[in-house]
């Protein structure tokens, strides 16, 4: 039966935009308010139907959205100049006045477990100069506001100031400036939506899409292969290979934001929980301490072997926190070479010509292929004398053990959502300090004046490119001199979809529909 | 017997609130929500807005002293992940999940109970042994394992079903129900399928085991000695007979077949409580893993409650209280 | 007995094929060519490869020998099931004879512990227990006791209900046997039978809620893996044309099951004084 209908569906080409789009999604989505939980799959399900100020390309380079242009007045002021003719859903006209509505909606959504208010704090004061003109006033300079902003989707007024989550979720308050319109909802199932034919950008190829939620990787790649679906994210890495010979599947890849490192206890003077000596007895002095001990273990890992072998190819070597081609990068920095000689030189150097034991934490529902990736390190690093025993839980555990620092050798990733480099070097290598939201992820403790002098000003550096050399400048500092973290590789997105429509794929690992195409 | 129930009825109580009780402490043990739920960019005072939003601020014994008030109104939390009432999320996807633990008891009992008849009745022939091994592979294999072999086979070689996903659903009695149609059964069939394979293992054996007990015994004899045809005999003397442990296995079963749903649902997206369940656990939503125990720890003493009763029914000799006969 | 018990074929071929596992498994830091546990050992660069050569049946994701992770694994899958099924079955069907026993107030008691027991998915416990008391061979073989004995108590508790109305047991009593004697020698024999059927079905059982728990992250550390573990990592090649990274192990778990059913059978039918042979 199945067959018959895609030869029906391939004579009709002409007729593609009629035709129901379904794409499985590997992780469900919570809620339909695009307010209420700051979570990926939500974050991507509503830019099908509302639309942020500014939008990223697949790239994540800032694009025009329902601001045409944007520029920073002075060191604490933004202007955004919006666009002109955009209707919402329901006909009316989107002005200023809804952004700010919008804006004032954010921090105060009822129950919400992760808000958008962390995008929305920098914002003192926002004014509407005039109807298409919006004057945001910040405490301090915050040169990223517009990449912040990226991430909160613009409401109408009217529903900024009286909808409540389970009206977007029911569909009532589900009106917006994107390109699909909302049709139906079933939680934990499905998401369906149609074209919106006033759609201010480029009109989507199809007009009416299905969404459904299919977590497990094996029964997702068997929907694609069964036709039960037409497009997949997520393709588990060891299905790459068959799919790439199968005649009816068409894959499409791109380099994530999202890089896969190791930790160390950098804070400890001394008894670091699960360091022992080769006998096994917990040892007083802490290595990690030590940056060769550091290098040493960056060197002591085939990053090459891992990719093939563990990824099948779908990962980067990382010799930094973010490829690249991504702003505030170094052009320097290039990842580790397999250099097994050279560890154990750099390790007697630093008086542990032996080695010593470690256990390596990993979660183990979390990052593409963790446990084994995990595994493969422990094996890399108990070939070049630190013995290592590899403990893997379920994220659920890990993130709340780590936040509690009970690790030595800890495996994690960070996905920049900005799309630059300040993200992880905040996060991850900036000295902790809670109150101001610095070192968040840091569970390594690692700290130094010359890394958080950098980031600071960075941080307030208006000019873009002054900005990116200053980060460029932490990050050698922070990972090629003092190895505060071991970069390991980024992560690579793939879709799988059928043959006759491509996907532009992106680093951001969205999936969107309307960036879906019939094929040349 | 209402004295019975009602000792029941307020035994129930108690088991419900040790169950609530032991959940909310288990799952403080596991880790913090906060730390899974709020993005990893956010900042303190972010975190710190989640908790007093979702209540984590204070002591645990003070947020189940909240619950417990709550509970008494039929009020059991507000889902951490989803914002809403954590019974009314349960209740929207129990109907998916009794559709496929129903279908798969009809599964299990109507192949199960005929099979080991005949394999109880006849167990010297080939076919016998062989339907004995089958059912040994019934349940020597990971549910898991053979769910995906099913949908490759079925779905992906032949094409026959659907992979994944449940069909089109329609109201009945305010409940969505999809089974009642041609095509919602079709994408019911494979995970019924999966989720009976076990039972219906089970099953066969037992009735199997207890057809060649009690075949052999004098009343037997006697009832086929007074000449009453041999399909009498088997379908009223014998199965009677055989009910009682097939009863208790059954209802045992009826519950681990809702518990073993969570494996069953997540492999063929199924969207009933299984699913949700695994999700929030995993996810530390506290409120909805709660409600999820107190629903079908109620459900177990139903059923318990149910073939205790049926016991009675069925053997004269059984007293509910333990009294002699 | 024992003569009796090879008039059997299939009971013997399988009592021997359940003889050449346990040996297989007790010796197998011998007799495998490599050990998978040991992670110097293992060399990524020979993972996934092809049965043959110098890989008998062939490499998983890690580089690990399927043959020698075969043998490894029939190890801690059969100490882990039938350790923790004997566990469940003396705890669950003590208990439950002695609460049909008991009566009253006691018997209520414990079957509503088996009704909190019996709701209470298997997937959870091991959540909490990991989170606790961290992973192991240990810590998974509590676990799948805390969640098998109920089933256990519960069937065990409906034999004897029947079995306490019967004459023997007033006579007994009569005769001045002490209530542990009764329970021991009357009620918990003539419980048994109900009791070895689910006994048998339950190691086949707790071996495969191993499994199902490794699959989800929760069962052994995947550096020590049993055979479900095995099972679980190489479900996601199943699709993709690597199939003896779980088939094989499949097909060992289900010789091991199989032969333990069989010969369970057999002893279940040979021990069962109701059924003339």
């Amino acid at each position: 039966m199945r067959p018959i209908i895609f030869v029906l569906l391939a004579l009709a080409s002409g007729s593609v935009s009629a035709q129901e789009l379904s794409i499985a999604l590997s992780t469900p989505i919570t809620s339909l308010d695009p307010h209420f939980h700051n979570l990926s799959p939500n974050n991507g399900m509503s830019k099908h139907f509302f639309d942020p100020l500014v939008k990223q390309d697949e790239q994540q380079h800032l694009r025009p959205g329902l601001a045409e242009s944007w520029r920073a007045v002075d060191d604490t002021t933004w202007e955004f100049k919006l666009r002109k003719g955009v209707k919402w859903h329901d006909g009316s006209d989107f002005s200023a006045e809804d952004v700010i509505a919008t804006f004032k909606r954010v921090p105060n959504v009822p129950n919400s477990p992760s808000s958008l208010a962390i995008y929305t704090r920098p914002i003192k004061e926002a004014v509407a100069t005039d109807k298409y003109t919006l004057r945001l006033r910040t405490e301090r300079p915050y040169p990223l506001l517009p990449n912040d902003l990226s991430g909160v989707q613009i409401l109408p007024k009217k529903v900024a100031e009286t909808a409540r989550t389970e009206d977007f979720n029911s569909g009532k308050a589900m009106i917006g400036t994107g390109p699909y319109k909302f049709v139906e909802y079933v939680s934990g199932d499905r998401v369906v939506m149609t074209v919106n034919d006033k759609y201010w950008g480029p009109r989507p190829a199809f007009a009416k899409v299905r969404y459904r939620m299919i977590s497990n990787s094996a029964a997702r790649v068997a929907a694609l292969l069964a036709g039960d679906v037409r497009m997949i994210e997520g393709v588990p890495t060891s299905d790459i290979e068959r799919l790439s010979k199968d005649a009816r599947v068409t894959l499409a890849s791109a380099v994530s934001n999202r890089i896969i490192y190791l930790h160390m206890d950098s804070g400890r003077e001394r008894n670091s929980p699960f360091v022992t000596d080769l006998a096994g007895k917990p040892l007083e002095a802490n290595p990690f301490r030590d940056p060769r001990v550091r290098k040493a273990i960056s060197k002591m890992i085939d990053r090459d072997a891992i990719v093939s072998r563990i990824m099948e190819g779908q990962a980067k070597p990382a010799g930094q926190l973010l490829p690249e081609t991504m702003s505030g990068t170094s052009k320097r920095l290039k990842p580790e070479k397999y250099d097994p000689d050279g560890a154990k030189k750099l390790l007697a150097e630093a008086g542990y010509p032996n080695g010593f034991g470690v256990t390596l934490h990993t979660p183990n529902n979390r990052y593409i292929n963790d446990e084994r990736v995990a595994q493969a390190v422990a094996q890399f690093l108990t070939r070049g004398g630190i013995v290592t025993k590899v403990d893997a839980m379920p994220s659920a555990v890990f993130f709340s053990r780590g936040s509690k620092l009970e690790f030595s050798l800890l495996l994690a990733g960070w996905g920049a959502e900005t799309g630059e480099n300040s993200s992880p070097l905040r996060s991850l290598l900036a000295t902790f300090d809670a109150t101001a939201g610095m070192g968040t992820s840091n569970r390594g403790r690692f700290s130094d004046a010359g890394v958080d002098a950098l980031l600071s000003s960075a941080l307030t550096t208006i000019d873009d490119t002054k900005r990116g050399l200053m980060l460029a400048a932490a990050v050698e500092k922070a990972v090629g001199e003092l190895q505060g973290l071991v970069p390991l590789h980024y992560e690579v997105s793939t879709w799988a979809m059928r043959k006759g429509i491509t996907y532009r794929a992106r680093t951001d690992q969205y999936t969107f529909a309307f960036e879906v195409s019939p094929a040349k | 017997m209402p004295a019975f129930i009602l000792r029941r009825l307020a035994q129930t109580l108690l088991v419900l609130f040790i169950t609530s009780a032991l959940v909310f402490g288990g799952l403080y043990l596991v880790g913090n929500p906060i730390e899974i739920l709020v993005n990893p960019a956010a900042d303190e005072a972010e975190k710190a807005r989640a908790a007093v939003a979702l209540g984590l601020d204070r002591p645990v014994l003070e947020q189940y002293w909240i619950f417990l008030k709550g509970a008494t109104t039929g009020d059991l939390g507000t889902s951490f992940v989803f914002g809403r009432p954590a019974l009314e999320v349960i209740l929207e996807r129990m109907p998916a999940t009794l559709e496929l633990a129903f279908l798969a008891m009809i599964m299990s009992v109507g192949i199960g109970v005929p099979l080991g008849l005949y394999a109880g009745l006849h167990p010297h022939r080939v076919s016998s042994k062989a339907i004995m091994a089958g059912s040994i592979l019934g349940f020597s294999l990971p549910t898991f394992w053979v769910g995906l072999l099913l949908i490759m086979l079925f779905a992906v070689q032949l094409g026959w079903l659907p992979s994944t996903g449940r069909g089109p659903t329609e109201d009945v009695f305010g409940l969505s129900i999809s089974i009642f149609s041609l095509e919602g059964l079709r994408y019911a069939f494979l995970p019924s399928l999966n989720l009976a394979l076990f039972k219906l293992s089970l099953i066969i054996r037992l009735t199997r085991a207890q057809v060649r007990e009690q075949a052999l015994l004098d009343y037997i004899r006697f009832a086929r000695a007074k000449g009453l045809p041999r399909s009498r005999v088997i379908g009223v003397h014998l199965l009677k007979n055989i009910m009682i442990p097939l009863v208790t296995v059954i209802g045992l079963e009826l519950g681990s077949v809702i518990a073993f749903a969570i494996v069953t649902e997540s492999i063929f997206a199924w969207p009933g409580m299984g699913k949700l369940v695994i999700d929030s656990m995993f996810q530390l939503d506290r409120p909805v893993v709660v409600a999820y125990l107190l629903v079908v720890v109620l459900m177990f003493i139903l059923i318990n409650l149910t073939v205790d009763i049926l016991y009675a029914a069925l053997d004269p000799r059984v007293r509910l209280d333990g009294t002699r006969a | 007995m024992i003569r009796e018990f090879l008039r059997s074929r299939i009971a013997t071929a399988a009592l021997a094929a359940l003889v050449l596992i346990v040996l297989v498994a007790v010796f197998a830091p011998w007799i495998a060519p490599q050990n998978p546990y040991d992670l110097a050992q293992l060399d990524l660069l020979d993972a996934r490869l092809a049965p043959g050569g110098k890989y008998l049946l062939g490499t998983d994701g890690q580089g690990r020998d399927m043959l020698s992770a075969i043998f490894y694994g029939l190890r801690v899958s059969l100490l882990v099931g039938v350790a923790s099924g004997l566990i469940a079955l003396a705890l669950g069907g003590l208990l439950g004879v002695f609460a049909a026993y008991a009566g009253g107030r006691a018997e209520q008691l414990l079957m509503r512990v088996v009704d909190i027991q019996l709701g209470f998915p298997a997937i959870l416990v091991a959540l909490i227990l990991i989170a606790v008391l961290g992973k192991g061979v240990d810590k998974i073989i509590v676990a799948l006791v805390c969640v098998q004995w109920a089933y256990y108590a519960r069937t065990a508790r409906s034999a004897a209900v029947v079995e306490r109305n019967k004459e023997y047991v007033d006579a007994a009593r009569s005769l001045g046997f002490s209530h542990l004697r009764i329970v021991l020698r009357h009620l918990l024999p003539n419980a048994m039978p109900p009791l070895i059927v689910v006994g048998t079905v339950q190691v086949a059982h707790a071996i495969a809620l191993e499994a199902t728990l490794s699959f989800l992250g929760l069962g052994l550390p995947t550096t020590e893996p049993s055979l479900g573990l095995l099972i679980a990592n190489g479900y996601e090649y199943l699709l993709s044309g690597r199939y003896w990274i779980s088939v094989y192990p499949g097909l060992a778990l289900l010789a091991t099951i199989l032969s333990i059913n069989l010969v369970g059978d057999q002893l279940r039918d040979q021990f069962n004084p109701r059924l003339a042979r």
